[in-house]
């Protein structure tokens, strides 16, 4: 089976087809480095994604967040759900641990200073 | 604080804080910065999406990730700053007044100014979009900040006029947030966002995008309870009999972004009627003297790394000028030829060094097209293209030696192959 | 109790009001919406008329030149910006120049003064992007621009700092008289009583008649879309251009406006209802008419678009009079153009006329008519901007950058009379939200501003009252 994706990586946004078989890639085309092969790798097996929200710290203002790492995809409105429940303790610096393995081993992290 | 400064930059966002940090590392450490917004940073501190810097650091970070970068630097460097002070006014000679609470409406003169102020949303006002003026009817920046700086939800049922980066993150982010997005719809036949955008905020949220539609009808006495969406002809103009109607409580406009150049205007800087921004020569320098321009304010980017990189130049540029380095300049014009809509710069110094990154936008959508710079009927430079949109800004390096060697203008064509 | 109930919170009503409390009588203003200047006054040209256009002998006639000479003053006592832009009533053909002579005798009996039929080439030298079509023109100087709310919202909070009460919200839905005395019935069932009762209702001004058994008002409703384009091509005319009124009507204008901007329109429907949508058609009748006025109008420059609906009277004539029903109920209706031009006169002609027959009118020694030099930020020097700065520092933040609007102008317009309760009353009073970028930037600040103010939590904070709250939750 062939899958043609959008590479999310960089703003190139190249087209790149997958050529499927038993839920393996066995082709990819049209990719431009080797982000984009891994993309479309993980894409067809496991789509992931890097989730960025904000999280309410203890003086009602926000922190911006986000998953250090892509989680998967179908857990995107789980990951939602704990960082809308979360709270941070000021101060905090860019790259703090904001909740502890948020998806599997992955933490949601602060990406702002506050 | 005092009352004169070498370098005077209006806004701290990435233009002015790049623009700063490269004045000083090119030796005047006598700058000053002023910003409206309570912290340094500019729209970067609503943007909290990732994406940001893959060109500049490698890395996918988010806005105030990118602008903390930047921040850091400032800091180390020690560069003076104001914020909350609003910029009312500049004139010819530099002469910068302004406005805080602590000192009240000041002015400070400075040897060179740099122009970082950004731009701003077009409304809905803009479009003559018809119906009624209900609540929920916000552009896509405003909804930004109150979802992502303010924490409220602006609305819960959502139609998005506009496929411009800002409202496909949008989708996503209210979609994230809890709000049901119906539909992005663009009057264009292409959307001028990024690709990737266009995957990942719709796509992945089964959102659908109607090109070549538009929102004809507002619905709503006190909060908005629905749209008319129909679909446009190749002029634009809505199709009659293809009317949508979509229930909802919102609507965002992303209709594009204009040069926020009240200031530029007031001091009698020349500006291309094409950008909305300053006409500018290579370095930056607008037609007035010691005053430079740089980032969104000069033209609309698509990315924060080039951002930074135009405003290095910009800031660069006023260290040299305060810093003495000036002579006179032999100028001549870079001219936007057929299927160009505009080039930066659009004057050019033959005597200035370096090479010189043009950037443009095409006027439409282009396939297999060769992008030429000529002078006269000389070409200077000739490089062929897949695809070329007008949402994705061109470049164009022109060596130092073949603008010298230029008999006259310089033009900028794109044409398609046969 | 009070002596005098105003209905109707528009210009008529506000300068009503105002003149009221020049003397010692107490007075109260009812409005059925959550502010003052909900109606036509918030919603049209803005043109201080020279008076040539009424016909001879009609009560608009009258006033409007009477208003005009009054206008200046009035303005500047309130601290409302007016402009003597003149006005130029553009001729397209022979049948038009033949007009313009009509109409420059008809002022000329209305005791207009300064009027002068201009050639092709004084226009020209007048408006450099006036049509080569155009042919001439009738060149009023006496005509004039003015901010309709702002002299509206001035007139009404200046009654109120003279002891004028208000009470918004305030639908008029029941009206006895009994021994003398007036007790009208709020939708919500409050009541207020008084002597004689003023009706300035607007387009509602026939429903509060027969509320009170008077069924001589017949007013309907015409409405007008406009363009407004941003004041960066506020130069772009510099006089108030109409087309040589036809059967039809005076048709569109294109005009500056006292805040500089340019405003195109208004287009003319009769209509049943107060429906304020703007349609795509309407938009597109007064740029094709703007187009036939102008060379390349900067549409590029609009920043917003709107309608207004003037209410008319089917005498089509202003209607100031007793009821002939019911004694000591007063009508102001039909108040349609010149009805700005004309409402200083109108109020002083109502008070003088009409209310001195019922009450013996004193003159109130403490009446204050001028307003603060507060309220006039931008003009005042940079010496006395900084004064204010340091006796309050929240004059020194700007919140709107379109307009230069400061965070001490905004919380005045929330605190004092009539005090703005939600953002588009702000815009209203401040210019905050008006500017190019449509309240984007600024709005999340008023929005604070208010939810300070008035001690509530910020999802309460409307656009323009319940129901238009501008965020509907939070988001964590």
């Amino acid at each position: 089976m062939k899958t043609s994706l959008t590479c999310i990586e960089c703003p190139i946004g190249c087209q790149i087809e997958v050529e499927v078989e038993n839920g393996k890639p066995v082709s990819i085309t049209g990719y431009s480095c080797p982000r984009g092969k891994a993309y479309a790798e993980s894409e067809v097996i496991c789509p992931r994604r890097v989730v960025t929200s904000t999280v309410k710290a203890t003086d009602g203002t926000l922190v911006p967040v986000k998953t250090e790492r892509p989680v998967k995809k179908s857990d995107i409105f789980a990951v939602m759900q704990k960082i809308n429940k979360a709270t941070v303790t000021l101060p905090v610096k860019i790259g703090d641990i904001v909740v502890e393995n948020i998806s599997e081993d992955i933490h949601l992290i602060a990406t702002g200073n506050a | 604080m005092k009352n004169a400064y070498d370098i005077v930059i209006i806004g701290g966002g990435p233009a002015g804080l790049a623009a700063a940090i490269a004045a000083y590392d090119a030796g005047v450490k006598d700058i000053l910065i002023l910003e409206r917004e309570d912290r340094l940073g500019g729209i970067l501190n609503q943007c909290i999406h990732n994406g940001f810097g893959l060109t500049r650091f490698k890395e996918s970070l988010s806005g105030p990730e990118y602008a903390a970068r930047f921040i850091d630097e400032v800091e180390k460097r020690a560069i003076e700053v104001l914020t909350q002070t609003t910029v009312l006014s500049l004139t010819k000679d530099k002469t910068v007044t302004a406005i805080n609470t602590e000192y009240g409406v000041f002015t400070v003169q400075a040897k060179a100014v740099v122009l970082a102020m950004g731009c701003r949303e077009r409304s809905r006002g803009a479009l003559n979009v018809a119906g009624s003026r209900p609540a929920g009817v916000y552009s896509a920046g405003t909804a930004q900040k109150y979802v992502n700086i303010k924490g409220y939800l602006p609305g819960k049922s959502v139609v998005i006029l506009g496929s411009g980066d800002i409202g496909l993150i949008m989708a996503r982010r209210m979609t994230l947030e809890g709000a049901k997005v119906h539909a992005v719809c663009e009057i264009m036949p292409y959307s001028s966002g990024l690709k990737r955008n266009i995957a990942q905020c719709l796509d992945d949220f089964d959102i659908p995008l109607y090109l070549n539609h538009t929102i004809t009808k507002i619905e709503g006495d006190k909060r908005v309870t629905g749209v008319v969406v129909s679909k446009v002809d190749e002029n634009r103009k809505p199709i009659k009999g293809t009317e949508m109607h979509f229930d909802c409580d919102t609507v965002l406009f992303s209709v594009g972004l204009i040069p926020e150049n009240e200031l530029t205007k007031s001091a009698g800087i020349d500006l291309s009627p094409r950008t909305r921004g300053a006409v500018v020569y290579q370095n930056r320098e607008t037609l007035v003297d010691g005053v430079f321009a740089c980032g969104n304010v000069l033209q609309v980017h698509d990315l924060v790394d080039f951002v930074s990189e135009e405003s290095e130049l910009a800031g660069v540029s006023a260290a040299k000028y305060v810093l003495g380095e000036r002579e006179e300049k032999d100028v001549i014009d870079v001219v936007n030829g057929k299927n160009v809509s505009y080039v930066i710069p659009q004057k050019l110094d033959k005597k200035a060094s370096g090479n010189v990154k043009l950037f443009f936008r095409a006027t439409g959508t282009f396939r297999n097209c060769v992008i030429t710079a000529k002078c006269g009927d000389t070409v200077l430079l000739q490089r062929k293209k897949q695809i070329v949109v007008p949402g994705e800004m061109e470049t164009l390096l022109l060596a130092q030696a073949k603008i010298a060697a230029a008999q006259g203008n310089i033009e900028i064509t794109l044409e398609e192959q046969a | 109790m009070f002596d005098v109930i105003v209905i109707g919170g528009g210009v008529i009503g506000g300068a009503v009001l105002r003149e009221l409390t020049k003397y010692k009588i107490s007075v109260c203003m009812l409005e059925k919406e959550n502010d003052v200047c909900m109606g036509q006054s918030k919603a049209n040209s803005g043109i201080v008329h020279a008076g040539f256009d009424a016909a001879e002998g009609s009560l608009k006639a009258k006033f409007n030149v009477a208003g005009n000479k009054m206008m200046p003053a009035y303005a500047e006592e309130l601290g409302v910006k007016y402009v003597n832009n003149g006005s130029l009533v553009v001729a397209f053909s022979q049948e038009d120049l033949k007009t313009l002579q009509v109409l420059k005798a008809r002022g000329e009996t209305n005791g207009v003064t300064d009027m002068e039929i201009i050639s092709k080439e004084e226009l020209r030298a007048l408006e450099p992007h006036i049509s080569e079509n155009a042919l001439g023109a009738l060149h009023a100087k006496t005509g004039g621009i003015v901010c309709p709310y702002g002299l509206t919202i001035a007139a009404i909070g200046n009654a109120m700092d003279n002891g004028a009460k208000l009470y918004t919200d305030f639908e008029v839905v029941d009206m006895q008289k009994q021994d003398g005395v007036f007790t009208l019935t709020a939708k919500d069932g409050r009541t207020e009583q008084a002597k004689l009762v003023i009706n300035c209702a607007g387009l509602g001004s026939g429903k509060i008649a027969a509320l009170a058994g008077d069924s001589d008002i017949v007013v309907k409703g015409r409405r007008g879309e406009y363009i407004l384009l941003d004041r960066e091509s506020g130069d772009f005319v510099s006089h108030t251009l109409f087309f040589t009124p036809t059967q039809k009507g005076k048709g569109i204008l294109v005009t500056q406006t006292a805040d500089n901007n340019i405003l195109l329109g208004p287009t003319s429907e009769e209509v049943e209802t107060g429906n304020t949508d703007t349609t795509a058609d309407g938009l597109a009748f007064v740029i094709q008419k703007v187009n036939a006025m102008v060379n390349n109008p900067p549409l590029y420059n609009t920043i917003t678009s709107f309608t207004g609906v003037r209410a008319y009277s089917t005498r089509h004539d202003f209607i100031l009079e007793e009821s002939k029903h019911v004694a000591g109920l007063l009508h102001c209706a039909g108040i349609e153009s010149p009805g700005l031009t004309s409402a200083p006169a109108i109020a002083k002609y109502v008070v003088e006329e009409l209310v001195s027959k019922h009450i013996d009118l004193q003159k109130n020694e403490n009446f204050q008519g001028k307003r603060k030099a507060e309220y006039f930020f931008k003009q005042l020097s940079v010496e006395e901007q900084n004064a204010l700065i340091r006796k309050d520092p929240s004059y020194g933040r700007i919140v709107c950058r379109c307009e230069q609007i400061t965070e001490g102008e905004i919380v005045r317009a929330i605190r004092e009379n009539p005090p703005a309760k939600n953002i588009d009353a702000v815009k209203r009073r401040t210019r905050a939200g008006m500017g190019r970028c449509q309240g984007g930037f600024c709005q999340p600040f008023v929005a604070e501003l208010i939810a300070k103010q008035q001690g509530i939590p910020f999802e309460q904070v409307t656009k323009n009252g319940k129901g238009s709250e501008i965020v509907v939750g939070v988001s964590k």
